[in-house]
């Protein structure tokens, strides 16, 4: 029972205009598992990720959370949403707030949890993460470091049952990389059941129990880590991990 | 020419960076120092030829003006210290009303402008008549010449003698005003709300939040923000443009300067009636200009984090 998978697609289909950007997509993650989507720019990954939270609305085939169908018109799209977190690449701060009020906004509004609860958690976490003295900042006074490890405390303030994470080191300068690789890492040791798309090969060998290599909108192959990156039965996986490679980032 | 100015400029730092007891202390440097002294000079030059041009102008216009043939009857028909002084004190109560329309009308634009913007932006295929009503409301009422609005307003309403709509010119005046600076503002607000990237609304809907409730604290915050200047930008037209409700007869300060012409033969209480509008105006172009400066310093701070 407490095996049956977090996240479920089945034969996920996804174009836009007249383009197919997800093809057949089959995905099971497990609870208190990392799944690492692999692959080069424009595979699908993020489009998959945002089929997930529902914020791209699929064409066939069906996702569940937790055993229910999320695909379903009839279900409170905003209701699945609460339940899982994303952290975008761009982190998506609001600038408009300070950093407590980017990561308190949901709690208050959308569970009702009282501002000081609200505060007093978003307070622990942001300890927890080094960031205890920028509470009261805005975002724009942040290092990009920064800025993505305060994104990564406001997804997880509404006690995501899923962390969705969409290349959240893409943007950053090499020497940020790190501090922000090492939350994903302590969640992951908390059991924080987490997909994430990813250019960090390393990280993604490192951190991941299911590695899907994404070609196309196709999962290509998948496995785990050192399935996939020890071992590759495709073709085109082999090509795409040779020139990571080469490209010296793995 | 850049030779010699080095030379001097060396000669001259020499002097300067001998200062004694400064060992640790920043001693600019000669290219420095002919650097600053080269724009100090080239500032100089750019203000001399910004006043001598003033006074050049002013100079031709003053002689054209008064050597023009119609000089002494404009003089006396226009700017007539007596006349003036009667009348300021006729325009300054009339003023009033067009303090107190500006301050109705402005809340109510606001109100309505918001309202129409958030009509146009709403998703979906449900609010398709509200997306096309309010579209067709901003277009009809921004290309409506506000002139022909109020007189509509004003004459047309009366006429149709219905029971309990009031024929109070300001009243009307007022309506008038509001319906088309609606439509202007709906569509600063509406570019505002445009101006919120959509990843802000992805982020907003990501943590469950509705999408009236990512309008109301997401977007809609950024929007105004960023949509001040030009929201204050059409206040300020909006208080002038309540000189116009006086073509229905409320006794503004346009129709007070009017009544005075009238009856003097003099139009010098035009003028008075046009500066008082300017005087009111100014502040308000001032803090308009003081609040987009201080944004423009603000997102340049923020760009470049």
């Amino acid at each position: 029972m407490s095996d049956a998978p977090v996240l479920r697609m089945e034969s996920v289909r996804k174009t836009f205009g007249g383009s197919v950007v997800l093809r057949d997509v089959d995905l099971e993650v497990a609870p208190h598992t990392v799944t690492a989507l692999i692959g080069a720019s424009g595979s699908g990954k993020s489009t998959l990720l945002r089929c997930a939270n529902l914020l791209e609305e699929i064409d066939d085939g069906a996702i569940w959370l937790d055993g229910e169908d999320i695909t379903d018109p009839r279900v409170d799209q905003d209701a699945v949403r609460r339940r899982i977190g994303v952290v975008f690449q761009a982190y998506n701060l609001f600038p408009h707030m300070t950093v407590l009020d980017n990561i308190t906004l949901a709690p208050r509004r959308v569970h009702g949890v009282s501002r000081e609860e609200a505060e007093e958690r978003a307070g622990e976490l942001l300890e927890r993460l080094g960031l205890g003295e920028k509470a009261h900042a805005y975002p724009d006074r942040l290092s990009g470091g920064q800025q993505q490890r305060v994104a990564i405390v406001r997804a997880l303030a509404v006690r995501p049952r899923l962390l969705l994470l969409d290349e959240i080191t893409a943007a950053l300068d090499p020497e940020l990389v790190g501090e922000v690789l090492t939350v994903v890492r302590d969640l992951k040791d908390d059991g924080m059941t987490m997909v994430l798309a990813t250019h960090e090969m390393g990280f993604a060998r490192d951190v991941a129990d299911q590695v899907c290599f994404l070609d196309g909108g196709v999962v290509l192959e998948r496995g785990t880590a050192e399935q996939v990156f020890g071992d590759p039965q495709q073709e085109r996986t082999r090509r795409f991990l040779r020139r990571i490679v080469e490209a010296g980032r793995l | 020419m850049t030779l010699l100015k080095d030379d001097s400029g060396r000669e001259d730092a020499d002097g300067g960076g001998g200062t004694p007891g400064a060992e640790d202390a920043y001693v600019p440097s000669d290219r420095r120092l002919d650097r600053e002294r080269h724009k100090r000079a080239r500032a100089r030059r750019a203000t001399a030829i910004a006043a001598v041009s003033t006074l050049v102008t002013a100079v031709v216009l003053y002689v054209v003006v008064v050597n023009a043939p119609g000089w002494p009857r404009t003089k006396e028909t226009f700017f007539d210290a007596h006349y003036a002084r009667e009348a300021l004190p006729k325009v300054l109560e009339g003023l009033w009303l067009n303090v107190r329309l500006l301050l109705i009308c402005g809340v109510l634009v606001l109100v309505l402008g918001m309202l129409i913007a958030i009509a146009r932006t709403l998703p979906g295929p449900v609010f398709f008549p509200l997306r096309a009503l309010a579209a067709a409301y901003t277009d009809f009422f921004r290309g409506l010449p506000l002139i022909i609005n109020l007189m509509i307003v004003i004459f047309g309403v009366p006429a149709l003698r219905l029971q309990g709509v009031t024929v109070d010119p300001v009243l009307l005046g007022g309506t008038a005003l509001t319906l088309t600076y609606s439509a202007y503002v709906a569509e600063v607000f509406r570019a505002g709300i445009e101006s919120v990237h959509p990843s802000q609304r992805a982020a907003a809907r990501s943590l469950g939040l509705t999408n009236r409730q990512a309008l109301r604290y997401v977007v809609l915050p950024q929007a105004v923000r960023r949509q001040v200047p030009p929201l204050l930008n059409d206040l300020v037209s909006l208080q002038k443009d309540t000189g116009l409700v006086s073509i229905g007869g409320a006794i503004d300060a346009v129709r007070a300067a009017d009544i005075i012409a009238q009856r003097s033969m003099n139009y010098t209480s035009y003028i008075v009636a046009g500066l008082v509008f300017v005087a009111l105006t100014i502040p308000m172009t001032r803090f308009t200009d003081w609040v987009t400066a201080r944004m423009d310093r603000q997102r340049a701070q923020g760009g470049a984090v």
